[in-house]
């Protein structure tokens, strides 16, 4: 079941459109917000929420990179792999962390703190390495800031 | 050297607030339009300033707006949608504007709409840029406070609602189409075109995308004219533009620069010069789907025109470096791999011509690639080039490959003679 705080803040979202199923990916992001991923049974709560088909909804739910249909760790790491990054050393950044928490990208560290992914560029090349945990930009990275970074995240 | 765009914003200090920007002269331009212009003079206004947008494409502004319908049948339910689902690799020009600015583009949007009537506005902006989000609603409240958004703006009967669409993510959904589905709540894919989105766009009604840094320019020139932007270009395609370097510079950063500023000035004066140790060996100049440019080219006026000419296309306008010390293919493959993973699936040749590339690539740095490889990527750029494809999107994945063959193609033969990347040893 949806609950009341996510029935309302989808409610506010689908007032922005014509129809219902225009707020689909707000509702998608509202619904992992709330829960870190999106599970079948949520899928199947937001199409009904929003008189939708469970595979509409899903189809719109696996075509997105942001939207999380595995559970994932409390914190999210994406590391930018994309041109400018990469100049600017990212694969020993990646390296660093992958061997530091034991996870590769995909992964989540046993104890669920940390999911390590790839991500297409930031948008912050001219402070390039840069990554991302959570909503955080965290950029001209090196191995050092990178363990201090980490440590913020529990 | 006037910086019309980036004149108030300065770096470590928060944007300024609606009252601070009027007293430096924000909103000035939309008073001007709402009361004291037609909708269609600003749209002539546009057109003869020569405005091309600056997403990439270099559309011209003014010719996009006057494609929509005047009288829409049923009503006229218009939209107007403010693009910054920016995430063209090394392009990062406009989060600068909207995390330092927003009432800036908030003041073109609402210029914007009332020329083209539209009711309704959204600003899409990518899911990452969480603090420039954050600045964008605090000042559409402030906006709408002031009386600017809403109904009977500055009391001219003009009602205008602009809302905030964070994105999902997805390179594709900064196709113009693309982007209107999944503002839908649909799955990222392009459109068929026509019908063009001027006559058929978000819920099937008439509306305009524009880049944020194009939206910005509106209100200055409806202040100063057409006359004054053409004058701040050296070479007369009009404006500034904001120019971005990174990669092993000094000085990685963006500036707003005098449209036709050459290449050198930009990387030399402006970027300060490749790093001690480094050398340049090449230029993508507008994002990862323009051609390289090398140090032949360092001479280049920057403007559409002149970088055509030059063999590529101005694109974004910011730039990203590939120096001696990193291999030009591992170089491509990157940018492929991105174009293979964000690629919408849709059509056959981007699908699974990208990952094939791909692949080849990726045989080239492993060491186990053949003279005819090179035969096979050449014959890829041409049957993933313009026209064999739904959408842009394979064709610009190629540009970077198809000038990198022509100007490295000593590289890619060293990789199969020598049996390894020769760059791997440094």
């Amino acid at each position: 079941m949806l609950s009341t705080k996510e029935k309302e803040e989808i409610y506010e979202e689908t007032r922005l459109y014509p129809y219902p199923a225009a707020a689909c990916i707000d509702a998608l992001k509202i619904v992992q917000h709330h829960r870190g991923w999106i599970s079948d049974e949520a899928i199947e709560e937001i199409a009904s929420e929003l008189d939708m088909s469970v595979e509409d909804v899903d189809s719109v739910a696996t075509f997105y990179t942001r939207i999380y249909r595995k559970p994932v760790g409390r914190n999210v790491i994406l590391v930018c792999d994309s041109i400018s990054c990469m100049v600017m050393g990212y694969e020993s950044m990646y390296k660093h962390i992958s061997d530091k928490l034991s996870v590769h990208f995909g992964e989540t560290t046993p104890d669920g703190r940390f999911t390590l992914l790839p991500i297409s560029c930031l948008g912050d090349c001219d402070h390039a390495p840069s990554l991302m945990i959570n909503d955080d930009l965290h950029n001209n990275l090196t191995i050092n800031s990178i363990d201090e970074i980490l440590e913020k995240y529990q | 050297m006037e910086t019309p765009l980036t004149e108030h914003i300065k770096e470590n200090r928060p944007p300024l607030r609606l009252s601070d920007y009027e007293k430096v002269g924000g909103y000035r331009g939309m008073h001007k339009a709402l009361k004291e212009m037609a909708p269609a003079d600003i749209i002539s206004l546009i057109k003869s300033s020569n405005l091309m947008g600056r997403g990439g494409a270099g559309f011209p502004t003014g010719l996009k707006w006057s494609l929509v319908p005047k009288d829409v049948p049923g009503g006229s339910l218009k939209y107007l949608i403010a693009n910054a689902d920016e995430m063209e690799p090394g392009t990062f020009k406009d989060r600068y504007l909207l995390e330092g600015n927003p009432h800036q583009l908030i003041s073109g949007m609402i210029i914007a709409a009332y020329a083209i009537q539209a009711r309704k506005a959204y600003i899409f902006i990518r899911w990452a840029y969480k603090k420039a989000e954050i600045i964008i609603r605090n000042a559409i409240s402030e906006a709408y406070e002031a009386g600017y958004l809403g109904n009977n703006i500055l009391g001219t009967g003009y009602n205008l609602d602009l809302y905030v669409h964070s994105s999902a993510g997805r390179y594709i959904c900064g196709e113009e189409t693309a982007l209107i589905n999944s503002l839908e709540g649909k799955r990222g894919l392009p459109r068929a075109k026509p019908p063009f989105p001027a006559t058929s766009g978000l819920f099937g009604q008439p509306t305009v995308v524009n880049n944020v840094e194009t939206l910005c320019w509106i209100p200055h020139i409806v202040e100063n004219g057409a006359e004054w932007f053409t004058k701040l270009s050296i070479t007369g395609e009009g404006g500034t533009k904001i120019y971005g370097v990174s990669g092993r510079v000094n000085k990685p950063g963006l500036w707003e620069l005098p449209v036709g500023t050459t290449l050198r000035e930009i990387i030399e004066k402006h970027a300060g010069g490749m790093k001690d140790g480094y050398r340049l060996k090449g230029v993508i100049p507008g994002g990862a789907s323009t051609d390289f440019l090398t140090e032949a080219h360092m001479d280049t006026r920057m403007d559409f025109a002149s970088v055509r000419t030059a063999g590529s296309r101005l694109g974004t306008g910011t730039m990203i470096i590939l120096d001696d010390k990193t291999c030009p293919v591992a170089f491509i493959h990157n940018m492929i791999k991105f174009f293979a993973l964000e690629s919408c699936g849709w059509c056959t040749p981007c699908r699974e011509g990208l990952p094939w590339v791909q692949k080849i690539l990726e045989s080239f740095e492993e060491g186990t690639a053949k003279t005819e490889d090179i035969g096979i990527l050449e014959f890829q750029t041409q049957y993933m080039g313009p026209g064999n494809t739904f959408c842009a999107h394979a064709p610009g994945a190629m540009e970077p490959l198809q000038s990198g063959l022509k100007y490295f193609c000593d590289d890619f033969l060293k990789h199969i003679e020598e049996k390894h990347c020769p760059w791997r040893r440094l």
